[in-house]
């Protein structure tokens, strides 16, 4: 995180309409597709070095597929993810390995993510075996103790097993392997969501710290508002597959336009008793629709208080509106919405 | 506010055996519950505030779970000492619970009409016909929308917002006098959460009853408590009303606590987070728990375990340096 707010450094990740569907097949013998799971459906966004990019948003609404295939965990159905201009969904062999050791991940469930049968020393070793060109054979223990010391681990826990630690401490063996290669981004997918709010702090200051010591980008993907707030430079805010409002972290929290992001703040509790009448609460009706049959146009609409006819014919480009750009300030930032507007939801303190 | 108290819980205590030991998850705790008011119990994992509610509501997995001491009265009436008949007469009718994961408390094999009515035709002695309709309603109630249509669906048709108000309407189904929700909300997206959160306050005031909401989350808590309970390693650490507690906190956990979440409304630097981890239940360290996680931690904290101390009215804290704590802001 900077001080400034301010993106840094050249972009070293583009992507670029990006697609994933995942079909729906009926039949068992002759599989026939009968639609598709919209799980993302066009999105595109630079990471520059060096910076945090926060994606918020709720459940299913396509945040961790965007994780996978930036790691190259999925292929795209279409679109592009470029990796100091390479296209990595058309790379294969030696050139694919050479980007993944740049782009590692750091994944949400500490208890399931580490191999319960390896130690510490072999988890953390492992990304070595691998890309043996990293660290010759014999250092390869001098390297992953150095490690475990960077996250704030003993070294002397090498031979332990991950059921000997708590999940805080699993979770920084998580990271502790995402570091090892020494990438340029790492992609963390709900790093902190499992654990306890004491613990959490513990490792999001962890995360900052290691930010600032190796120059590493975060694509940081969490449903907390408040710890992206926190950690990023720049925030999407994602619903059903699209992203709808981007800018940076003032932007988004303190002059939203989007009514998602405006009834999204608005339902997140501040721990502050004081502000409970200041605050006013948009209460949004109904569900999120379901992604395999997402609504035409705006897919916020069915749930959105301002929608008009127009919403469901067009839909809405993520752009910088034409009558907030006239306007200027920080409310001139990406907002796919046909009748953006501002309005402050979060009680400033 | 009414005089006498819905439940008062005293010097409970819990413990499971395990092969690993006795893990002592709840240690002596003590709280009060007046008619319409929400006391939030906050704590950590391990903190012992779901045991709690669990041991309250007799429904604690024994073994290996064991009471070993206090009293549970309800309205006047010691709930650990009645017969489990008795008992089970007034869970669902005079006490309720709303559990965290609606999926795995629901029945998957009951159409969610079918486990409505139940509650009427166990306890109300209802035909079929009639709890079928009160079932409807409930489900109106709770605002589930086409209700009359969707009766007939099972748990796993709905989303998950939507059990939850089943889970809800279940709880209420009889009209009790308290309700015990552990974790309400916490698998449920945000706006959702904000769904179920206000409907949940809004029938708390239409029945006047009174909920012990449990959670970890300090900004729900902030949002629908008139007290506090925090727990740490199956204590009572400090009680206060909830605008005293997050203004000048008592208890230098609950301060840790509070300067360790971020905040939506402000960008902040560092976070002040609490060192070290909660302890473990087979091996609470003596003195005060929080000691050797504690900033302020003297010799005495190490050796002396201190009890709550009545810090203004209606506060305690069970700090040795609760004045120092308090005065820190």
């Amino acid at each position: 995180m900077r001080a400034d707010g301010e993106a840094i450094g050249e972009a070293i990740l583009e992507v670029r309409d990006l697609v994933k569907h995942f079909p729906l097949t009926r039949g068992v013998l002759f599989k026939k597709q009968v639609g598709a799971v919209r799980a993302v459906d066009g999105i595109s966004f630079d990471l520059r070095r060096g910076e945090t990019l926060g994606i918020v948003g709720e459940s299913g609404c396509g945040k961790s597929t965007i994780a996978r295939l930036l790691v190259n965990l999925e292929r795209p159905t279409a679109g592009r993810i470029r990796y100091r201009g390479q296209d990595i969904g058309k790379l294969s062999g030696g050139a694919l390995k050479a980007v993944r050791r740049n782009i590692q991940m750091v994944f949400q469930d500490p208890y399931t993510s580490l191999n319960p049968r390896m130690t510490v020393g072999d988890i953390i070793g492992e990304p070595f075996d691998i890309h043996p060109e990293v660290a010759p054979k014999g250092d390869r223990r001098r390297r992953v103790r150095e490690l475990l010391d960077v996250v704030g681990l003993s070294p002397e826990h090498i031979n332990r097993y991950p059921h000997q630690f708590s999940g805080g401490q699993r979770q920084r063996i998580g990271i502790a392997r995402g570091l090892a290669l020494r990438p340029e981004v790492i992609v963390a997918d709900e790093p902190v969501s499992a654990l306890d709010v004491s613990v959490q702090a513990q490792v999001v200051n962890l995360l900052e710290r290691l930010q600032e010591e190796f120059d590493l980008a975060y694509v940081f993907i969490a449903h907390d508002l408040s710890v992206v707030r926190h950690i990023s430079d720049r925030v999407a805010v994602m619903y059903l597959g699209r992203v709808v409002e981007m800018g940076t972290d003032a932007e988004i929290y303190e002059h939203p336009t989007h009514p998602y992001t405006q009834a999204l703040l608005s339902a997140v509790p501040v721990p502050d008793p004081a502000a409970r009448q200041r605050r006013e609460r948009i209460l949004l009706t109904g569900d999120v629709p379901s992604p395999a049959n997402p609504p035409s146009g705006c897919r916020f609409r069915t749930r959105c208080w301002k929608a008009r006819p127009k919403c469901a014919e067009v839909q809405p480009l993520l752009e910088v509106p034409s009558w907030l750009e006239e306007a200027g300030g920080p409310a001139a930032h990406p907002s796919a919405c046909h009748f953006a507007e501002e309005r402050g939801v979060v009680a400033g303190a | 506010m009414e005089n006498t108290a819905l439940l008062e819980v005293r010097d409970l205590r819990v413990e499971f055996r395990t092969r690993e030991g006795v893990a002592k998850a709840v240690n002596g705790v003590s709280c009060t519950v007046h008619a319409g008011q929400t006391l939030a119990v906050l704590g950590e994992s391990g903190s012992g505030k779901s045991v709690t509610a669990q041991a309250v509501m007799g429904i604690l997995d024994s073994p290996p779970g064991f009471v070993t001491g206090g009293q549970v009265l309800f309205q006047g009436r010691d709930l650990l000492t009645m017969g489990e008949e008795q008992r089970r007469r007034l869970r669902g009718a005079k006490l309720a619970m709303i559990f965290q994961d609606a999926l795995s408390a629901l029945n998957p094999v009951m159409t969610v009409g079918a486990q409505l009515a139940e509650m009427y035709q166990v306890h109300r002695g209802m035909s079929g016909k009639e709890a079928r309709a009160r079932a409807v309603q409930l489900m109106d109630r709770v605002r589930i929308p086409a209700a009359k249509e969707r009766v007939n669906d099972y748990p796993h048709q709905f989303s998950g917002g939507m059990r939850q108000r089943i889970m809800i309407a279940m709880a209420l189904a009889l009209e009790p006098d308290l309700i015990i929700a552990d974790e309400p909300t916490t698998a449920l997206d945000v706006t959702v959460q904000a769904q179920v959160m206000d409907l949940l306050a809004e029938l708390r005031r239409e029945f006047n009853m009174g909920l012990i909401l449990i959670t970890h989350d300090l900004g729900v808590v902030a949002d629908v408590a008139d007290r506090i309970a925090v727990m740490y390693a199956g204590r009572i650490v400090e009680t206060a009303p909830v605008h005293q507690l997050y203004e000048a906190p008592a208890h230098p956990y609950t301060r840790g606590l509070l300067d360790s979440i971020p905040r939506l409304d402000r960008k902040g630097q560092r976070l002040h987070a609490i060192k070290g981890l909660p302890p473990s239940l087979t091996a609470i360290p003596p003195g005060c728990p929080f000691n050797p996680r504690c900033p302020r931690a003297q010799d005495i904290c190490r050796t002396d375990r201190p009890p709550l101390f009545p810090v203004a009215a209606g506060r305690t804290s069970a700090c040795h340096f609760w004045k120092d704590t308090l005065d820190a802001r």
